[in-house]
This record gives C-alpha cells, structure tokens and sequence, in this order.
C-alpha cells in the first residue's frame, strides 16, 4: 500500500484494491529522445483533473544517450515530496529496464517496449506490452520524427488505463505544442493512437487509476528557478551577471526571457537592465559587485563549484559591505560531483564562505513561491545590511515542476537602504563610509557619481577605519570586526524568522529547511498516524538563526535535523548557535543519494533512532 | 610705501577646478617609482580636460600599481578590489552607471598573470575604460619576482635570467578587440600625457601599457624595464599632439607627415610622423610592428592602434541612457498586470 490514507474502492468485476489518485508514475527513456513534451503532458493532465501532483526529473549529466527518469507523483492528500516506491513504470529504455523492473515493490505496474521482453522477469507484476515501434509507423509517415513522436503514444496508453481524461491531454498538449500545429497534430495522433492500442489490447489488471478532484484549481505549475527569477524581476534587478553551470543557469535563462518581455522601456525600447554572461563564476560575482557598489540591485546565479569560486570575492563584498544577491542551486558534491542531482550541501561553506571572520545571511527557500517571495527578500536584506545575500535552492526546487497557489504581486515597496545623496551631504556636512551612525552596525554609504565634495571614499579590501582611509591599527581593525558582528545581530532579528508548526503533546522536534520540508510534512503525518508520535516542527527560512531556534530546542526532549548532506551541515550550525547542554537534545537525519528526500527515509531514521534511544 | 603683489590667480580648468582638486594622498611608493610619474600625468590629464571627478571612479587590483589610485583624484570614488579581478569590478560598476568614468589601474603581475582571464574578456567587450598596466616586469610588493611581461633574458638583482616567453599585453589587446591600446614610458611626460588625455576622449577600451621602472627591484643593469634601458630601447611611432575638442584651435598640418584621428567626441589625434610610416587605425600593421620590436629590443611607444567609433559592451546592451543604478521603482517593477500574465500562462 502506497500511503496511509488509500482511497479504495472495488469494482465490481475485478475485485482487486483500487487505488485513487495516490501513485507515483516513472517514465524510464534515454536523454534527448523527446520524452519531456510527454511527460509535461502527463504531468499537466493529472493537474487539470484538479488533482495534486509533482514532477521529478532524474536526468543525467550528459546531452543525449543516458537514462532519464521523470517521476510524478499524484497524491489526493497534496504529498508531493518524492515517493521512494513506484507504482507505474513506463519502461522505455533498453539499458535500464530490467534493474527498474526488478526494483518495483509487488503489485506495480509496467508498461514497456514489446521487444524488452519484461514481462519474464518477475511474477508479481501487472504487464502491458505495447509495440511502440509499430504503432508509431502509421501515425508519423516521416520515419526520420519517429523518435520524437514514439514517446507522446504512452501518453494515450496511460490515460486509457489510468483514467487520465483524453481531453484534458489535449488542452495539456495544446499548451505545449499550440504554435507549431504541425507538431501537435503528429503528436495527438500518437496520443490517440496509445489510447486505442490500450482500449483494445490491454485489459486493465492493476488498481490504480485517477478520479477528477478540485484540488488544483487556480494554482499554477512552476519550477523553483523560473520562480526565482520571476522574483529577481518583481524586485527590480538591474545588473545580472552569470556563468553557465547546472542547475542554475535555467534561472538566468528564466530571467532573460522574462526580462526581455517586461523589461523593455516603452518609450524607447531600450533596457532597463543588463545581463552579462561573465567568463567565469570569479568575474560573475565581480561584475555583481561593481554594480551592487554602484548603486544597482545585482545578482549572479551559480552552484557548488561556482560558490567555491567566489568565495574570495564573497569575503571582500561582506568586509568592504556591498550588497549583492547570489543564488546557489546546490547540487551534489563534492568537486565536480553529480552535477545533475541535488543537495543540501554548501550551508556550512557558504555560511561562512571566505578567509577570516566572516558570515552570510542565507535565505532558505522551500517552495517555488518561496523562490519568487524570497528573492525579493534577498535584494531588500543585501541592500538593507549592505552584504551579499544568498539564496539557498537546490536542484530539486530549482528544476522539478511544483504545484503552487498564483504567485502574489509585492505590495512592499523596494528597501534601498542607508544611502546619502548630494541633498543629504549638504544637509549633514559629513560623511564616514565606516562610522556606525545608528547603532545597528549599518553605516551609511554614498553612490560613486554622487556630485558632492563630500561624498567619495575609498573602497579597499584591506585594513580600513571609520573614514574608509588605510589602516593597520589594531583598534581600527578590532572596530570594524565588531561593528560587522553587530551588523550581523541586527540582521539576525530582521531576516525571515522560521515557521513553527506543532501538533498537540509534542515532545520530539524537527528542524528542517529548503526542499525537505515537503517530506517533512509527510513524515511527521506518518508519525502521528502510524505511531502516535505527535511532533514540533521548526522550518529555518535564514541563518543567522533568531532565538525561536534556541527556544524551540529548549523545551523539547529530542530534535531532529534533517537535511539532504552526509555530514549533518545545519545540525552544526544549530549547535553554533544553541551551545550549552541543550546540544545533547540534538539528533542529525541525513540524507544524500542525489535523489530527492522523501518521507518514509525520515520516518524510519527518527523511529529507527527513538528506539534505540 | 611698498606694494605687495597678489598672488598670481590660481590656474583653474574650463569646469573652474584647481588641479589641487584632482590630487589625492600621499603616495607610500618607494622615492622614484615610475607609477607615482605615472599618477602625476594623470592628475594633470583629467585637470586639462576638465573631468569632473566626481563623476569618475579609480578602480585596481592588489599590487603596488593597485595602491595608486588612492593618490589621485581624492573626489573620485575608488575601489581597491581582489588580486586580477578588477576589471569585473569595473565591467559592474559602468554597467550600473553608464554615465561615470571609469579609470582602473593594474600592474603586470595583477593583469597578466592572476587577472589574464579578466583582461582579456574586457578587451572583447570594449567596455568604456581606461584601462592602465603599470609595467615593471616584476611583482613588487612581494619583493621583485618576475612578471609574466618580463623579457627573455632580463636579470633580476640575484642574477636570475628569465627564460620564458613575455605576454605583450598590447599585441593581445588588439587581437581580442581593444579600441585603443598605446604604449608608453613612464618617464616620457609629453608623451603619455597625451596618450592618457586621448584615452579620456576615447568611447570603449582604452588599454596603456605603461613602462614603468621598479627602482627597487628591477632597475638594475641587465633589466629590460629599467629607466637605463628605456632610454636606450625607447621607440617613439610617432610625436603625439592631442588637441581637445573644446580648444578652437586651428593647426595646420601635412597630411603627408601626420596622421590626423578624429576621437568620438570631436577631439583630435594628431599623429606626426618620425622615422617610420605607421597607420594606427590599422590593427594588422600593428600587430606586425610589435612583434619586429621583440626581435629587434625596442620598445615601441605611442598609439599602436585606435578605432575611435567600435561597438561598445553598453551598446550591445542597448541599456536606456539613465543609470540602471537609480532608476525609480516604476521603471523596474512590472505592474500587476504583468504578473498576472505570468501567472495565467502556468496554469
């Protein structure tokens, strides 16, 4: 049984479990074969019956040849963190087919190539053969497209024996293919053509199927980095500097689209921004921070090895305080690692990313509309604390399909922080670039081209006092350090605080960030269902971390961090910030296979843990 | 009764500034350093072209060449960045702020050997800026290693000889697309005065390779960047007269001798000919001559190559004429509508 809460119901003839609108459906091919328009079809399809879903690509590393797997996952409850276990296989590619066969749970269903022969393998499956390259000859007389097209058909062999209404594969085709007819009536044919196949040949021996819901209506279908940029947009970005590298550049190709539509002065169709493709991550970030000095709202999106890359140029964007937004869509390291699998693995590098004492806001998103809100947020704080601030994504949100309610439209107005112009000079007669003015450790900083005799100073990496000039003092050095520490406390008390969720007589936490939470939220489900285990959850959404963290550790008996690197990255930085004998309340869940987190791992490593207490 | 005489009116340029304006610190460069000259003249360029400095940025690398720019133009803001990776520095801060004039100085260790990769990627993108190579073919502020610009042969004080290859930083500027490359002496006032006040009329790159003798460490004999052999293997292409474009002055000239280059903003380069012909608009004949000085020891100086109306990165951006940096939320957050649209396409 696929989750604790199965719909069933029996029909009458077969007598078999039915299971409704919980499954996870695979689709095995090889990359470049076409197989994305068909599962956007699938995906979009569940969706426009009302019923939640997600969709998950596991692709490799490499242009065309090598396995894909894209899973969706439809779930009446609204679950839609990975599923460990696969229901429906479409078993499409020949080098993986027999290994993805012999891992399906019993009870699964497979539909698969005829020339694979599959159905010898295992005994305790449901098997539907279909002759793709058979069917696909009379629906595309062009032999040199068959290998496009041949995939859309499992489409039409899934909606006939999953229930998946034919005419909303259509509208989901029609969204993908509705400028280029050619295509879409090819492709609708091969639709059309599986359905038959199946109607005819394939009596339905399996229970799972989907049934309409009104679950999804209004929502849209995004990926976490398309959402980002959609933020960096509606926060005004106007200096964009970016290197290529999996899996952030879709976000700046997200933004150049969308920059180029909404962007462009009506007036004189001139931009009102700049996007540089930089010759490495190094002059990426650099280009940031030259804008972000001068004055622009400037980001650069990169990942892991982009970020070791930039960390010399981190610390001198956080000790000369130059705002500037940085994305990482983390993915698996270390090195080179998986480039197209995801992790939770820069926390503890980017936290404090460059030589000396330094020390980042991190932003935390979980969801796509976390990826439009909080990038926003992103250019607010760096310009507020005049310090680069990341945004902490990962493959999995940056590149899977999320479902999410409409994206709400910034009601706050931009906050550019502590800047003095020409007028204010006059007013103040005195400007210190380094003097703590308010306070708060966030001094006060002019434009370069600010036409005042006042108003310039000298930026430098090196030893600086109050007035920005040279200095190798020991107090001079002493007082900054500490008024950057005092910046950062003030940051600690205005980054977005964390999300508390508690169910009632909870005496076991969870701490989680980023992707996790929607297998957290899962977890602590089966938790409480199938154990009686009532949990507290804390979702982080930025370090530095507020005292609600410390708080929430205090009072609980157990807390379990859970979060997708092997070295338990964030349970450190909570020690960090907990200390004391509290500390000993700490427990780690990690996961790191490259593969989505999904609940069940949660749920047996917290009792696997707890029993063995 | 005896009269005292005024003091003579201070000189003030045509935007009513003193040159006193345009100075900045003291410089801590050791008594002799070809960088501090270098500094002088421009301090007297910017004056003489009546540069606002307000509207200019000094930007560096690490070095003792990156020191300089705090000893210039002290109402400039100034940006001291990393080893090597000015020029993305001030690639960002120019595109931020179309409007400013971005000066940056580098040495020859900071560009061409750390910072070769970032040099050459703003030589392609002919990005507004003077862009100055403080040259001395050694890294001095870590006590006189060779340079990756250092000739063969060239000796430092412990006797090392240098036997790899030199980068001429000017030969792979043309290639890679610099509008304006020159090279200079750092004791040749006349000279690179009028190269750098010609750099402030140029739209695009203008990159200055500038000979610039380390009196500590390689200035000594058997040093090819030393002030003894540049005044021996010094080649002038040309003598050099900038006229600005708001001096009405009319000199008349011999087509046959001088090679006349009209700058964007209406200045004029006035290149007269010494004992050799040369075409500096062409990058081909350029390329050729720099590479028969490196066989024959000479260091040529002057206008090795000028495009004054090549594309810059800010035209291939088309960015609107107002500074990105401070345009109003109105111009840079899409209305609701907008949003609205997106949001209807993913559902």
């Amino acid at each position: 049984m696929a989750t604790i809460e199965t719909v069933a119901e029996t029909r009458p003839s077969g007598g078999r479990r039915q299971i409704v609108n919980d499954m996870s459906i695979q689709v095995a091919t090889v990359n470049g074969s076409g197989s994305q328009t068909a599962n956007s079809v699938l995906l979009r399809s569940i969706f426009q019956m009302g019923i939640p879903v997600s969709g998950k690509n596991i692709f490799p590393s490499n242009i065309a040849g090598l396995p894909t797997w894209y899973t969706i996952r439809a779930n009446h409850h609204g679950y839609i963190a990975r599923k460990k276990e696969i229901d429906f296989l479409v078993a499409m590619n020949p080098e993986t087919a027999q290994e993805d066969v012999l891992n399906l749970s019993p009870g699964a269903a497979v539909v698969y190539d005829e020339p694979l022969r599959l159905r010898e393998l295992r005994q305790d499956l449901e098997f539907y053969p279909v002759p793709f390259d058979k069917l696909v000859v009379p629906v595309c007389p062009d032999a040199r497209l068959r290998r496009l097209v041949r995939n859309m058909i499992y489409v039409g062999v899934l909606a006939r024996l999953l229930d998946i209404e034919m005419a909303e594969a259509k509208k989901a085709l029609d969204k993908q293919l509705g400028k280029k007819p050619k295509a879409l009536a090819l492709n609708w044919n091969a639709i059309q053509a599986g359905f038959e196949f199946a109607e005819k040949n394939l009596p339905k021996t399996d229970g799972y199927r989907v049934n309409r819901l009104n679950k999804t209506a209004g929502k849209i279908l995004i990926d976490g980095n398309a959402a980002g940029a959609l933020g960096c947009l509606f926060a005004g970005v106007t200096v964009v500097a970016w290197y290529p590298i999996t899996p952030s550049s879709s976000l700046a190709e997200a933004l150049i689209e969308y920059m180029g539509r909404y962007r462009i002065d009506p007036a004189t169709g001139k931009a009102t921004y700049a996007i540089v493709q930089a010759e490495d991550e190094l002059a990426a970030l650099g280009m940031a921070i030259g804008a972000g000095w001068a004055g622009a709202r400037s980001m650069t999106t990169t990942s892991g090895p982009g970020i070791s890359l930039m960390a010399e140029f981190t610390g001198l964007a956080y000790y000369v305080e130059i705002p500037v937004v940085i994305f990482d869509i983390q993915r698996t390291g270390p090195s080179t690692g998986l480039p197209t699998r995801t992790m939770q693995g820069d926390i503890l590098s980017t936290a404090f990313l460059s030589h000396g004492d330094t020390s980042h806001i991190l932003l935390f998103p979980c969801s796509v509309e976390e990826c439009f809100t909080m990038a926003q947020e992103a250019f607010d704080l760096a310009e507020e604390f005049q310090t680069p601030v990341f945004v902490m994504s990962d493959l999995d949100i940056g590149m899977n399909n999320w479902m999410a309610d409409p994206f709400p439209y910034p009601e706050k107005p931009l906050s550019r922080g502590k800047v003095l112009t020409a007028a204010d000079l006059d007013r103040l007669q005195k400007f210190e670039r380094y003097r703590d003015v308010d306070g708060d450790g966030i001094c006060y900083r002019t434009l370069p081209g600010t036409d005042h005799p006042l108003a310039a100073y000298f930026t430098r990496g090196s030893g600086h006092n109050e007035k920005a000039g040279y200095s190798e003092r020991p107090e001079d050095y002493k007082n900054n350090m500490d008024r950057l520490k005092r910046k950062m406390e003030t940051a600690r008390k205005r980054v977005p605080p964390p999300v508390l969720e508690e169910d009632p007589g909870a005496e076991i936490g969870i701490i989680a960030f980023g992707s996790s939470h929607w297998a957290v939220i899962e977890s602590r489900d089966q938790l409480r269902s199938e154990q009686n285990i009532p949990t507290a959850y804390v979702r982080l959404r930025s370090f530095p971390f507020n005292d609600d963290i410390v708080n929430f550790v205090k009072r609980l008996k157990r807390v379990y961090i859970v979060e997708q690197n092997r070295d338990g990255q964030m349970c450190d930085l909570v020690r960090l910030a907990i200390c004391g004998s509290d500390c000993s309340k700490l427990r780690s869940v990690r996961h790191y296979t490259g593969h989505p987190l999904d609940a069940r791992t949660i749920t047996d490593e917290i009792l696997s843990q707890e029993i063995s207490r | 009764m005896s009269t005292v005489a005024p003091p003579p009116p201070k000189k003030l340029n045509r935007i009513g500034l003193e040159v006193a304006t345009y100075r900045g610190s003291k410089s801590t460069l050791c008594a002799g350093c070809g960088h501090n000259a270098i500094s002088e003249r421009i301090i007297e360029s910017f004056f003489e072209m009546g540069v606002s400095p307000t509207q200019v940025i000094k930007l560096s690398g690490i070095g003792c060449s990156s020191k300089t720019p705090a000893y210039f133009l002290k109402p400039s803001h100034g940006f001291n960045a990393v080893h090597g990776r000015m020029p993305s520095v001030a690639t960002g801060a120019v595109l931020a702020n179309q409007h400013l004039r971005a000066i940056g100085v580098s040495g020859d260790g900071d560009t061409a050997s750390i910072g070769i990769g970032q040099f050459v990627h703003t030589m392609r993108r002919n990005l507004p800026i003077i862009y100055i190579i403080e040259d001395n073919g050694c890294y001095g502020l870590t006590k006189g290693q060779f340079s990756a610009t250092a000739d063969v042969g060239s000796k430092l004080k412990t006797g090392v000889v240098n036997e790899l290859p030199p980068i001429d930083t000017c030969a792979l500027a043309i290639q890679l697309g610099a509008t304006f490359v020159a090279r200079s002496f750092s004791g040749d006032k006349k000279q690179l005065s009028a190269v750098l006040k010609a750099a402030i009329a140029h739209r695009g790159t203008a990159m200055l390779d500038v000979i610039s003798p380390c009196v500590t460490f390689n200035d000594h004999e058997g040093s090819t960047k030393s002030y003894d052999y540049m005044k021996d293997h010094d080649e002038p292409l040309h003598d050099i007269d900038f006229i600005a474009y708001f001096e009405n002055i009319e000199v008349t000239y011999d087509p046959g001798e001088t090679q006349d280059v009209q700058m964007h903003d209406g200045s004029h380069l006035r290149l007269r000919k010494l004992d050799r012909n040369y075409d500096a608009t062409d990058s081909l004949k350029a390329l050729s001559a720099i590479e028969s000085a490196r066989r024959d020891h000479e260091v040529l100086t002057g206008i090795l190559y000028v495009n004054p109306e090549g594309k810059t990165l800010l035209d291939l951006l088309r960015t609107v004429d107002e500074p990105l940096a401070t345009l109003p939320q109105e111009r840079t957050r899409p209305g609701r509508a907008a949003l609205e649209e997106i949001m209807e396409e993913l559902r």
